[in-house]
């Protein structure tokens, strides 16, 4: 590869030393990518862009906020009626919340669909759901800090869930409180955490785009690039078609921030927490609600504690789960059904989640959350004994179709 | 060809997840409130360039003042704010100056002065405990978010404040408790506030139950929302910006990629 010519001498000296615009250009510009890519594609960037809005509005909002159970709420308040535009930025935070994770989810079921956490992507998925995890803590912590009623009993109930750990869980729920109920030291640390998670998120994407430039992205027929007539450079193709879908996002961002803020939220929040009134029904965010339902749905509190970190432990697994060399749902009949009976069950449990744990939701939430496992644990190691996938295409640039199933799929394997 | 069918799929993908967006989640949100719904009234500030009426947010205010103010607070709203409902200077320190606060002077010395502009509603009780001390048992909450803070929003305060029936005679009443239909559980502390002419509006309009409940929805509204007008004006400009340029990002994109496509469809 040819070394780029910067004409800027500046440009030119620093480089010479510190080579972080060959870099760039490397990944940014010239760094190829399938050119078959379909919007799906558009998410991971939209993560990214969500990440950052996410860090910028919530360091402005810490200037402004007090951690403190008796000046949380009055802060926040302070925040949206003095603060100059103070609103402005809480409810891009708030809704930047929930877009961040409707962004993030179409991404991984994106993921799941054409089957990028196959080989060589493990680590690259790995990495993505540590990303989930840290996410989830994150955006957990950060409900809290407005002090509201759902803030307050939300952190009850999520915290005791400790206490299912045998022995020593009553000990951890202390700990995690920093006293016997959730109260000042709990707020306190989680501002604290809040704050600096994002930055850890942050190092953990570079990791991911690392990974990711490794091999390059996988693609809507998920077979390898063969070659440069497979590829364009990232500049300009996704540049401006990453752009396009920025311009989607945000105007659908900007629909709610300006028009439904609190559409996502729940009313009982701008209620100042009261330890002595529990609400009627205390729902987390909706974001959490298939999590939720997986926890209530097993009778027994440490079970649903374990089936519910389960639920994303199978997720790390995922790369040894599936054992089909196709990568791509396009290629895969059987698959490609179960593959939106799950999304439907992931939708059924966040619905099951939002209502009260009694009759028929009950034997729902088992029924999805059963789905759910099997879907993971059973059908992903067996399908490819029962299911005749399509033939391959050669290459992405030669959408000819040739050989069988057991030509392609041996094909794959004699390469491993 | 094999572009051209990408395309085609994108398309439906991208349908599916604004359907999905757009219906999914008001499912959710509605199931997780209460099953009472309330009559939906027309608010002026309902709608993407819905604004709150002013004479009406004025009676609003005379109706909080002479009705609720009584037992109810509005601790996050100061004086000042008035402002927003049309009224000046003078006319906002005169009515704050109705109210008096405690202060210290500069001898250290615990005293009362009439209130000024930037000070908060004065509450009516001093703390929680004299508040429900005063309304046997009963707490009557602060005003300042209490449209936000219900599911229904003004349409619940509206149907609660016009919602006192006589008790159905197999539903017991005790003393102390009035019956609501709109109240959960229907047995609520707060006595019948609104009455025919409760009030005498300066503008002559007719002081009925339902214009009082709708003024001071409207006025409460505002106390809940106060940056609503702000943020609906700037979001039509944002909304209008993000659409211009999404527009010529798309036109952009389609140049940009128009040798790549035409290539691509002369090789299948």
């Amino acid at each position: 590869m040819s070394k780029p010519k910067f004409k800027n001498p500046v440009v030119k000296w620093i480089d010479y030393r510190l080579p972080i615009f060959t870099f760039m250009d490397h990944e940014l510009n010239h760094y190829p990518t399938p050119k078959n890519l379909n919007y799906f594609w558009n998410f991971g960037s939209l993560a990214g862009i969500a990440l950052v809005t996410m860090i910028i509005t919530g360091i402005v909002l810490s200037m402004n906020y007090t951690p403190h159970v008796d000046y949380a709420f009055d802060s926040v308040e302070r925040i949206m009626r003095d603060v100059n535009h103070g609103w402005l930025i809480r409810y891009i935070h708030m809704n930047g919340a929930s877009f961040f994770f409707i962004v993030v989810f179409i991404h991984i079921f994106r993921g799941l669909y054409y089957g990028s956490y196959k080989a060589p992507r493990e680590l690259l998925w790995i990495l993505g759901v540590l990303i989930l995890l840290l996410m989830m803590a994150t955006a957990f912590m950060g409900y809290v800090l407005p002090w509201g009623q759902m803030s307050f009993w939300g952190a009850t109930v999520i915290t005791n869930l400790f206490s299912a750990i045998p022995v020593v869980g009553e000990s951890i729920v202390t700990w995690l409180w920093g006293g016997f109920s959730v109260d000042n030291s709990t707020l306190n640390r989680f501002f604290s955490l809040h704050f600096v998670l994002p930055f850890v998120i942050v190092g953990v994407v570079i990791l991911h785009l690392v990974a990711l430039h490794r091999f390059g992205s996988n693609n809507p027929i998920g077979i390898d690039v063969k070659g440069t007539q497979d590829t364009l450079p990232f500049h300009p193709y996704y540049t401006i078609k990453d752009l396009f879908g920025l311009g989607i996002f945000l105007t659908l961002f900007a629909a709610a921030v300006f028009f439904f803020p609190n559409f996502m939220g729940h009313p009982d929040n701008y209620i100042e927490a009261n330890p002595m009134v529990t609400p009627a029904h205390i729902v987390p965010e909706w974001y959490f609600l298939p999590f939720y339902a997986i926890l209530r749905a097993i009778p027994d509190k440490l079970g649903g504690v374990l089936f519910m970190f389960g639920s994303i432990a199978v997720l790390f697994i995922l790369p040894w789960l599936d054992r089909s060399p196709v990568r791509s749902s396009q290629f895969r009949p059987i698959f490609k059904i179960f593959f939106w009976v799950l999304v439907l069950d992931c939708f059924l449990l966040g619905y099951l989640g939002a209502m009260p744990a009694e009759g028929i939701y009950v034997i729902l939430s088992r029924i999805a959350t059963a789905y759910y496992f099997f879907h993971f644990l059973i059908l992903f190691p067996l399908l490819p004994y029962i299911e005749k996938t399509k033939p391959l295409p050669i290459s992405i640039s030669q959408p000819v179709l040739s050989g069988s199933y057991t030509a392609a799929s041996s094909a794959a394997r004699e390469k491993k | 060809m094999f572009f051209q069918s990408n395309i085609n799929r994108n398309k439906y993908f991208l349908q599916n997840i604004i359907f999905l967006f757009f219906f999914i989640f008001p499912n959710i949100s509605f199931a997780a409130g209460d099953a009472i719904s309330y009559p939906k009234n027309d608010w002026s500030f309902s709608g993407i360039m819905g604004t709150y009426d002013r004479a009406s947010q004025q009676r609003g205010l005379q109706v909080y003042q002479e009705v609720c103010s009584g037992c109810h607070g509005l601790r996050l709203v100061a004086y000042r704010n008035l402002k927003a409902l049309g009224y000046n200077d003078e006319e906002v320190k005169a009515f704050a100056a109705e109210k008096s606060v405690q202060d210290i002077n500069e001898d250290g010395e615990t005293i009362e002065r009439p209130a000024r502009s930037s000070d908060k509603f004065v509450s009516p009780y001093p703390n929680d405990l004299a508040a429900r001390a005063g309304n046997g048992g009963a707490y009557p909450p602060d005003l300042s978010l209490i449209v936000k803070s219900r599911s229904g929003g003004a349409d619940y305060l509206h149907a609660l404040l016009t919602g006192y029936k006589d008790a159905p005679s197999n539903k017991n009443v005790p003393d102390g408790m009035y019956f609501n239909s709109y109240y959960q559980g229907n047995l609520i502390g707060m006595p019948q506030p609104l009455y025919e002419d409760g009030v005498t509006y300066a503008d002559g309009t007719k002081a009925t139950p339902a214009q009082m409940a709708k003024d001071v929805a409207t006025f409460l509204a505002w106390a809940s929302e106060p940056e609503l007008e702000d943020r609906k004006r700037i979001g039509i400009s944002v909304i209008c910006f993000l659409l211009v340029l999404t527009i010529l990002s798309y036109f952009a994109m389609r140049q940009i990629w128009a040798p790549i496509k035409s290539r691509a469809k002369k090789t299948s």
